[in-house]
């Protein structure tokens, strides 16, 4: 699990059927001090988050599994939204 | 399994029904001497663990469905111990290509 800033949405119209009707969005991952980390991955939404937002995702298998049918094939999915991170004072030289 | 220390915490309201109730983690990966190893990531925690807890974390969906018992379960990081000491054998872990 790791947590991302939403920067967009992704449209695909042609696309596998069972992903039909699943919001795309761009997320970049971050830091535990919010930073930028890597480069960003589109997850499927699954609590109506939008651009701006912090929200923190599941990965490979599990993100499937946040999906209401038994198996769609994703492997990136936004699983929550971030009210606050607080990191302990002494780890954050 | 991997060692982890516990960096920070996430506070998070609107979230997947299956994470409703769970304290959620910032940890950071530590070597066996506990220095920091890669990226930190979020977990969510079972053993009631604190901020600057040493502990364990599984990164497997299959363990975590049996932790929570459900067979459809979206996390995969849990935190399952709160490590209480490590000791390595110094001279075990020797860099000479004795076999490990």
């Amino acid at each position: 699990m790791y947590l991302g800033k939403v920067i967009g949405t992704v449209v695909a119209t042609r696309r596998y059927r069972d992903l039909d009707g699943y919001r795309f969005l761009v997320v970049q991952p971050l830091t535990k001090l919010l930073k930028p980390r890597g480069i960003p991955v589109v997850a499927v939404d699954t609590v109506q988050s939008g651009p701006g937002d912090i929200v923190y995702l599941e990965a490979s298998r599990e993100a499937s599994q946040a999906l209401l049918e038994p198996f769609v094939p994703v492997d990136d999915a936004i699983v929550g939204i971030v009210d606050s991170v607080d990191i302990a004072p002494e780890v954050d030289q | 399994m991997k060692i982890a220390r516990v960096v920070g915490t996430v506070v998070s309201t609107v979230k997947h029904p299956s994470y409703h109730g769970l304290k959620l983690y910032v940890v950071q990966p530590v070597d066996e001497h506990g220095r920091d190893f890669d990226q930190t990531f979020l977990a969510v925690d079972m053993v009631q663990s604190g901020v600057g807890d040493l502990v364990l974390v599984i990164n497997e969906g299959n363990g975590a469905r049996q932790i929570f018992n459900k067979p459809i379960l979206p996390i995969r990081s849990v935190i399952v111990g709160v490590v209480d000491e490590i000791d390595i054998e110094e001279n075990v872990g020797s860099t000479s290509g004795a076999a490990p």
